[in-house]
């Protein structure tokens, strides 16, 4: 008999070991009382897990619950692994965004390369062949040599893991912001593609009918990782480098193959991949939505080493790990295919009629958990919200030299040319990506058709700051844009919601009215949430700037159109939508105020959605030649952009004061067509040129080469990342 | 003509391989690298990827998998064998093109669109590109500075062995090289992927005449002069 010297149930209550597991003293009497007695180690290990903010959105329910989950081409919603979205013809595309912050801010490499994982097993879980892989990130300025480790290592974890298992990276959008020094984000993104027919369901249902685990062997990395993700990174978190997963790209890969076999057959009832929290949260969550109970034999699992404790094996996090069910009889039909994938499996356990979670080890029971009250009643807080002092002065940047701020902002890492970070990641991989990262959303055809799926990730952090309600619609606006810029049909949207800690009462507050905006946003620009995830505690040397970040996907019916678009020398440009004085949140704020102030924002949803709607119509019927939202930076940089990235001239004439060039009001766009368009709000400013780059405005003259524009531009993260640390 | 796509764990090109000679007009099967026998098949295709994980070093692995002898058997049957990206590496490693494929100099992983010339458009496989053509073909890899000695490089250019050459050399490769033919004209490897590059729609089409001569494959003995 082996046994394990762990602390008794009376050890546990006197000395709160419960509290160093993440567990409030309420939130453990909760667990006495669902189990009327006392937890034991594993017990308590395994609530702890499931009720951290990561697995139980306890901080974060209220707010999800006022987006909009439903709509006409919405299949399956939040819930499941990831959303399911119809795109006609019996297929569907299955997308979501999570995010790997806290350990890619103490293990860089492996940090994202297992986030980049995580959210691949989603999508596969639902069924679906990966078809692209997009990422936001966050860093602190690449002044700080810190920083620019941390860039160097999640650019080479995201590329290590996606170019390995083979999924195109194709777009994705970087921010440099000293507010996440210490704290990066890295959120990412994936997406795929199903027949109807063969969406599964992370559930375990049928009495008798067989728990099978298949992937890496356990072993003991990764224990209360998402524990660690719900809380404050201190200097302690560097001693949590254990807490970070490793990542196997290639045991991901046979994994991923596998199991999309495996979903072909009829007797699969179930499947889940092991992410956060494990096998405890995979077997909790799909008894569950089963109903069931489920019964698992720990000695069965799969483990790296002897010695591994049921505790150890229920909250580790270790990688390419996938859990089904599978009809009773068939467990050897399932078992000998992955063998032929050369992968480990076993049968762990069983579906039972209890409705409880029971753990053996060697027939001595460790764990007996009712399943629904672990799952779903994880103790939600509604905390008070504090709304912040309001800041009505006015931006006053005209006496600055406005050149100066331009050669500036085009040469900062956030509005600098990407190809550092976006050369390292294979996006042509699957020989189906038609637009990689570069100038605009991703967009990837659908294998044997004519039909494109578009795909963007945003965040505006800033904006959020300043007007957490107007900020929270205009990172929805500002998404659905990337995607009507490409000519799709914007579909549906995933988000995550970076935050500080829910607790301080600003934060509370940024939450609860950025949450409200994107609600009203989803709405109105008819792009339901079809899943998420929450990311709070990002604090580390102060709080993040409130950072939800939308993932959005959109139809492209024949992508064949794109092949006629190429724009040239003699084409005109356009200025759509009117330019305030809005600069609250901005780029030239940042620069020259170092400071946000919280000011109201402008955006009006009816009108995005009639402008962007009328515009993609414009460009899949050739009228005009390509679309760009005017973001970060205002007209100036967009302009630049633009310019830098075709290797053309501009020559453009406003009828604006200098600074409004660098004003950052929503629902704007660059449109390039022949000269003489009628373009609804559209203004002609000027001409795209063989070479020169000219802007006039009242009081602003803005003259450079092309040459310096695009050295500036392309320069702009090589020149910090070759400075000497 | 029916080409076999060999599949290792790992590789993650081989539907790009498959359907691309399919789309020239050829036949193609996958072939699991458990496999011995490649005699039912006219032509190889060694896709890229990450065989085995690239654990060890890339190739290295895959070199000592039971298909590797029948690889060779239908090189030394004259039939085309072809290796793009670790297909090349795993060609290098098993020993029927020379050289080796070493880390990129900048020790990061490359993804892009690059100009190549043909430097060699006599053989099998490029005998309908014009002699110093220029194309367009995506490279996609961590491991692709081609390495030779000396000795190596100069057999290669007297036998006229250099096929592929960078116009912007980005892994830092003996003179710019990006794909060799062995000395009989029916191994070609090369880092690049021609397998991408088969629809303007999608970046270039550039790559589309290499597999169409592929499915008309007549081996022709001694064309190196």
């Amino acid at each position: 008999m082996i046994t394990f010297t762990e602390p008794n149930e009376q050890v546990i209550k006197e000395e709160k070991l419960y509290a160093d597991m993440g567990l409030s003293d309420q939130e453990y009497d909760k667990v006495v009382e669902i189990l009327s007695r006392q937890p034991n180690y594993t017990e308590t290990g395994i609530f702890s897990v499931m009720w951290s903010e990561h697995c139980s959105y306890k901080h974060s329910k209220p707010f999800l619950t006022q987006f909009p989950t439903t709509g006409e081409h919405v299949l399956m919603g939040p819930g499941e692994g990831a959303g399911v979205v119809d795109i006609g013809d019996d297929q569907a595309v299955v997308f979501k965004v999570e995010s790997h912050n806290h350990p890619s801010a103490v293990e860089p490499y492996q940090g994202a390369a297992t986030g980049v994982g995580g959210i691949i097993r989603d999508i596969v879980s639902i069924g679906a062949r990966p078809i692209g892989l997009l990422n936001s990130l966050r860093f602190g300025e690449l002044t700080e040599s810190n920083n620019r480790r941390l860039l160097r290592g999640v650019v080479a974890g995201i590329g290590g893991y996606g170019n390995c298992i083979g999924i195109p990276t194709v777009s994705g959008e970087v921010e440099f912001d000293r507010s996440y020094d210490g704290n990066p984000l890295v959120n990412a993104m994936c997406v795929g593609i199903i027949d109807h027919d063969k969406i599964q369901k992370g559930t375990a249902k049928g009495i008798g009918n067989k728990v099978i685990y298949v992937g890496l062997k356990t072993g003991r990395d990764g224990i209360h990782g998402a524990t660690f993700a719900s809380e404050e990174l201190t200097e302690e978190s560097e001693s949590k480098r254990p807490s970070v997963q490793i990542g196997d790209p290639f045991t991901g890969k046979k994994l991923m193959e596998a199991t999309l076999d495996a979903i072909r057959q009829p007797e699969l009832v179930g499947i889940q991949d092991m992410g956060a929290a494990g096998l405890t949260s995979s077997s909790a969550e799909m008894a569950a939505k089963g109903e069931s109970g489920i019964a698992l034999h720990l000695d069965q699992v799969p483990v790296r080493e002897a010695g591994i404790t049921p505790y150890e094996m229920m909250l580790s996090e270790t990688q390419e790990r996938m859990l089904l069910v599978v009809e009773a009889g068939t467990e050897d039909k399932f078992l000998s295919m992955f063998e032929n994938y050369e992968l480990d499996s076993a049968v762990i356990g069983e579906v039972t009629d209890t409705d409880r979670l029971e753990l053996f080890f060697h027939g001595e029971k460790y764990a007996d958990i009712p399943v629904q009250p672990l799952s779903d009643e994880a103790p939600v807080y509604i905390l008070e919200g504090a709304a912040p002092a309001q800041d009505e002065s006015d931006h006053q940047y005209g006496d600055h030299d406005l050149n100066e701020v331009f050669d500036a902002l085009v040469g900062h890492p956030t509005h600098g040319s990407k190809r550092y970070i976006y050369e390292q990641y294979d996006n042509q991989v699957g020989a189906n990506t038609v637009q990689k990262s570069g100038f605009g959303s991703g967009i990837v055809r659908v294998e044997g058709t004519d039909k494109a799926i578009a795909m963007a990730i945003d965040g505006k952090s800033r904006y959020v700051y300043a007007d957490p309600l107007n900020g929270g619609k205009e990172a929805v606006a500002q998404t659905f844009r990337s995607i009507v810029s490409t000519g799709a049909i914007p579909l549906a949207m995933t988000d995550c919601l970076n935050y500080g800690s829910p607790e301080k009462p600003e934060i509370y507050h940024q939450l609860g009215e950025s949450t409200r905006g994107m609600a009203e946003a989803c709405a109105a620009l008819s792009t339901p949430v079809v899943s998420g995830n929450v990311s709070l505690y990002n604090e580390s040397k102060g709080t993040i700037l409130p950072t939800p970040v939308i993932g959005m996907v959109g139809l492209i019916e024949d992508v064949n159109f794109m092949a006629d678009l190429k724009i040239e020398s003699g084409d005109a440009i356009y200025l759509v939508g009117e330019t305030e004085k809005s600069f609250a949140g901005s780029q030239i704020e940042k620069l020259i105020d170092n400071d946000i102030k919280k000011q109201v924002r402008h955006i009006d949803l009816e009108l995005e959605y009639a402008r962007g709607m009328d515009l993609r119509t414009r460009l899949i019927n050739k009228e005009v030649k390509k679309i760009a939202p005017v973001g970060r930076g205002g007209i100036a940089i967009k302009l630049a952009q633009l310019a830098a990235f075709h290797q053309l001239g501009i020559d453009a004439t406003l009828d604006l004061d200098g600074e409004d060039l660098f004003a950052e009001n929503a629902s704007r766009y660059i449109v390039i067509a022949p000269s003489g368009q009628k373009i609804k709000d559209g203004k002609e400013i000027g001409r795209l040129t063989d070479e020169g780059f000219h802007i006039a405005a009242r009081n602003l003259t803005i003259d450079r080469s092309t040459e310096t524009i695009s050295s500036i531009w392309e320069g702009a993260i090589p020149q910090c990342m070759t400075s000497v640390d | 003509m029916k080409f076999a796509v060999i599949r290792f764990p790992g590789s993650n090109c081989d539907r790009d391989m498959l359907n691309a000679i399919i789309k020239a007009g050829g036949e193609a099967e996958y072939v699991d690298y458990r496999e011995t026998s490649l005699s039912k098949f006219d032509g190889v295709l060694i896709p890229g990827g990450f065989s085995f994980g690239d654990y060890l070093r890339s190739g290295a692995m895959a070199s000592v998998a039971p298909i590797t002898s029948a690889i060779k058997e239908a090189a030394a049957d004259n039939k085309p064998v072809l290796g793009v990206c670790n297909g090349f590496q795993i060609l290098t490693e098993i020993g029927l093109l020379p050289g080796a494929l070493i880390f990129n100099d900048t020790h990061t992983f490359i993804s892009r669109n690059e100009t190549l010339t043909i430097t060699n458009n006599e053989t099998p496989f490029t005998s309908q590109y014009e002699k110093e053509e220029s194309v367009v073909y995506p490279v996609a890899h961590g491991e692709g500075h081609y390495y030779c000695d000396d000795e190596t490089y100069a057999q290669l250019l007297k036998n006229n062995q250099i096929v592929l050459t960078y116009t912007d050399n980005p892994n830092g490769s003996r003179n710019d090289i990006a794909g060799i033919i062995n000395e009989n004209g029916n191994v070609l490897g090369m880092m690049p992927h021609p397998e991408r590059a088969l629809e303007a729609l999608l970046g270039s089409d550039d790559g589309m005449k290499l597999f169409e001569r592929m499915t008309e494959w007549e081996a022709e003995h001694d064309y190196i002069h």
